[in-house]
């Protein structure tokens, strides 16, 4: 069964045809890795699928439902989720605060302080709940925006970029952490630029070349793929 | 029962500064400080004091829509100006008597908050933000001071209140609250003080739970990151929508207030002065919370009046100077500044000791 189905999407910025008659499939339960060039299109993609922008045509189907003409918010209260590529946590706000501003829609009283202490437990920021969020570290900064993003219980999390500027070790952790949350149900759709981590997660792969679906298969599949290989080394029309 | 707990317990939390036996027990001392004060003064100044307490309305609306909400709205004094008109125009024309000043409070307080769904609708289901909104509030209140400073003709009226043109309305009966026997006229000396030091201390505690539940989160959310609170499922318009009508109801009981207070309201309350001054109250204080808010504007107007009547033409550059070293030294706001830095001092004490 598809949880989200985008037919024939299309989106221009002027002349620039950044998504280019699109169609994608995701399958309930399973992690889906979006990768390609800079440039290709993936986090317009995302934002399409979030409502920040509207597509020129197509549709966007969630769970059945076509959702094209939903408001973000909407969406989001349908089960979409999203950790942004640039951090965006509460900046001002301390862990604890952006935590419960996340959970105080599902929880309330002592409930809601149950739930944090448990995410807190989960990312492993619980002695980090007092600080600013602003001041924590750049990994640890994503950890709390993906614990806000799951916080939700999406069915479906949408991760741009999770683990960018991580070490490989809070790579393969964040890794770790999204095996877990599917393991639980939920599915991912993940921009990455790190194979590593693509490796360690993904079920499919779908690579996106000049706003277009070029090539979708297993990583195995993808890496043999010479084609692939040639966008990459900026070849594809050599 | 639980639920009535935690809701005064809302009255500390992230979002104010200030929890504890200390900032309480001193709170208390200056609740009673406040209300002794009259037996202590002579009506002269105790009514100067109530003009003082009849700004923090607006000042705390600014707290809210700005401070919190993190939309600079440059045209609280339009709110402000609709309620006073209004309440001239309703006193003027059905009098004071069976208490109908209290209810003309509260319909010009509804105007005024209408006026702002109106208004805030096609600002903020419009997505405007930043600096524009701070435009297009202040075009408003501008307009509403040129469009009343040009009703001086007599076919310029309401019922039989004339609005006047520049010189303003005035006239009107203060507030008045009905009494067997004879009705208590709230002049502006002792009983206009407990009565806008009530509605100010209520006002004031009301915010601080406001502020402190889940409404208040959200606010300060978007203030932060207004993409991230969207995406958490929140409708970041409607939110935003809720705190500029509230804002623009307490910037309405100021204006209510200073009309009843004064018994005169001019075009002039919704010009550009009247529009600035507010910003800078909140500014030096600290606009993101209530106390220092409250406590800012309180000392900045004391000293405004005091520099504008011991022979100062410059009280209006000092404001202005006093915005730049604010926003130099304490962009937060200087006592806001000072509370932290109190608070700070006061836990190392505390830690020695123990």
């Amino acid at each position: 069964m598809s949880l989200l189905e985008l037919r024939k999407l299309n989106k221009h910025f002027g002349g620039l045809h950044v998504t280019n008659a699109v169609d994608l499939t995701l399958e309930v339960g399973e992690i889906h890795c979006l990768i390609g060039p800079n440039g290709a299109g993936k986090s317009t993609l995302f934002r399409l699928i979030l409502g920040e922008h509207h597509p020129g045509s197509g549709d966007i189907l969630f769970a059945g439902d076509n959702i094209t003409a939903l408001k973000s918010f909407a969406r989001i209260r349908r089960g979409l989720s999203v950790k942004f590529q640039v951090p965006g946590v509460f900046k001002g706000l301390s862990v604890r605060q952006n935590l419960e501003i996340a959970l105080q829609s599902q929880h309330r009283g002592a409930r809601l302080g149950e739930e944090i202490e448990r995410l807190l437990v989960f990312l492993g920021l619980e002695s980090e709940q007092a600080q600013t969020a602003g001041n924590l570290s750049h990994g640890q900064k994503q950890w709390l925006e993906i614990g806000m993003a799951i916080s939700l219980k999406p069915r479906l999390l949408l991760l741009d970029e999770p683990t960018a500027g991580m070490s490989p070790e809070e790579t393969h952790m964040t890794g770790a952490m999204v095996q877990r949350l599917n393991a639980d149900g939920m599915t991912v759709l993940a921009i990455e630029h790190d194979m590593a981590f693509v490796r360690q997660v993904a079920q499919r792969v779908t690579v996106l070349h000049l706003g277009q679906v070029f090539a979708q298969g297993t990583i195995d599949q993808i890496v043999a793929d010479e084609r692939v290989a040639a966008i990459y080394l900026g070849q594809a029309h050599a | 029962m639980s639920g009535f707990v935690s809701f005064f317990r809302r009255l500390e939390g992230p979002q104010t500064v200030g929890r504890g036996p200390a900032f309480w027990s001193l709170f208390a001392v200056v609740m009673m400080i406040a209300l002794a004060y009259p037996l202590f003064s002579d009506g002269y100044t105790v009514g100067n004091t109530v003009y003082f307490f009849v700004w923090v309305f607006i000042a705390l609306s600014l707290c809210l829509i700005w401070g919190y909400g993190g939309s600079l709205s440059f045209g609280q004094t339009a709110f402000f100006g609709i309620a006073g008109y209004g309440y001239g125009v309703l006193t003027l024309n059905f009098g004071s008597a069976y208490g109908f000043t209290l209810v003309a409070l509260v319909i010009a307080v509804a105007i005024a908050a209408l006026f702002a769904v109106l208004l805030g609708y096609f600002m903020f289901f419009g997505r405007i933000a930043g600096v524009f909104l701070g435009i297009v509030t202040l075009a408003v209140t501008l307009m509403l001071e040129r469009f009343m400073a040009q009703t001086a003709g007599p076919e310029w009226h309401i019922g039989s209140a004339r609005l006047n043109g520049f010189n303003g309305m005035s006239a009107m009966p203060p507030l008045t609250i009905p009494w067997p026997g004879e009705p208590i006229v709230l002049f502006a000396d002792v009983g206009l003080y407990y009565f806008v030091f009530g509605l100010l201390v209520f006002v004031y505690l009301a915010l601080r739970i406001l502020m402190n539940s889940s409404f208040g989160n959200v606010i300060v959310a978007i203030r932060e990151n207004p993409e991230r609170a969207e995406m958490l499922g929140y409708d970041v318009r409607k939110y935003q929508l809720i705190t500029f009508v509230i804002g623009a109801a307490l910037a309405g009981i100021s204006g209510v207030l200073y009309t009843a207070w004064g018994q005169y309201i001019t075009p002039s309350s919704m010009g550009m002065t009247a529009a600035a001054l507010p910003l800078i109250w909140v500014a030096v204080g600290g606009r993101s919370d209530l106390t220092s808010t409250v406590v800012g504007t309180l000392v900045v107007l004391a000293a405004f009046q005091a520099l504008t009547i011991y022979g100062s033409q410059y009280a209006l550059i000092f404001m202005g100077v006093l915005l730049v070293l604010t926003v130099l030294i304490a962009p937060n706001g200087l006592v806001l500044g000072a509370m932290n830095w109190l608070g700070r001092l006061a836990a190392r004490l505390t830690q020695r000791v123990s």
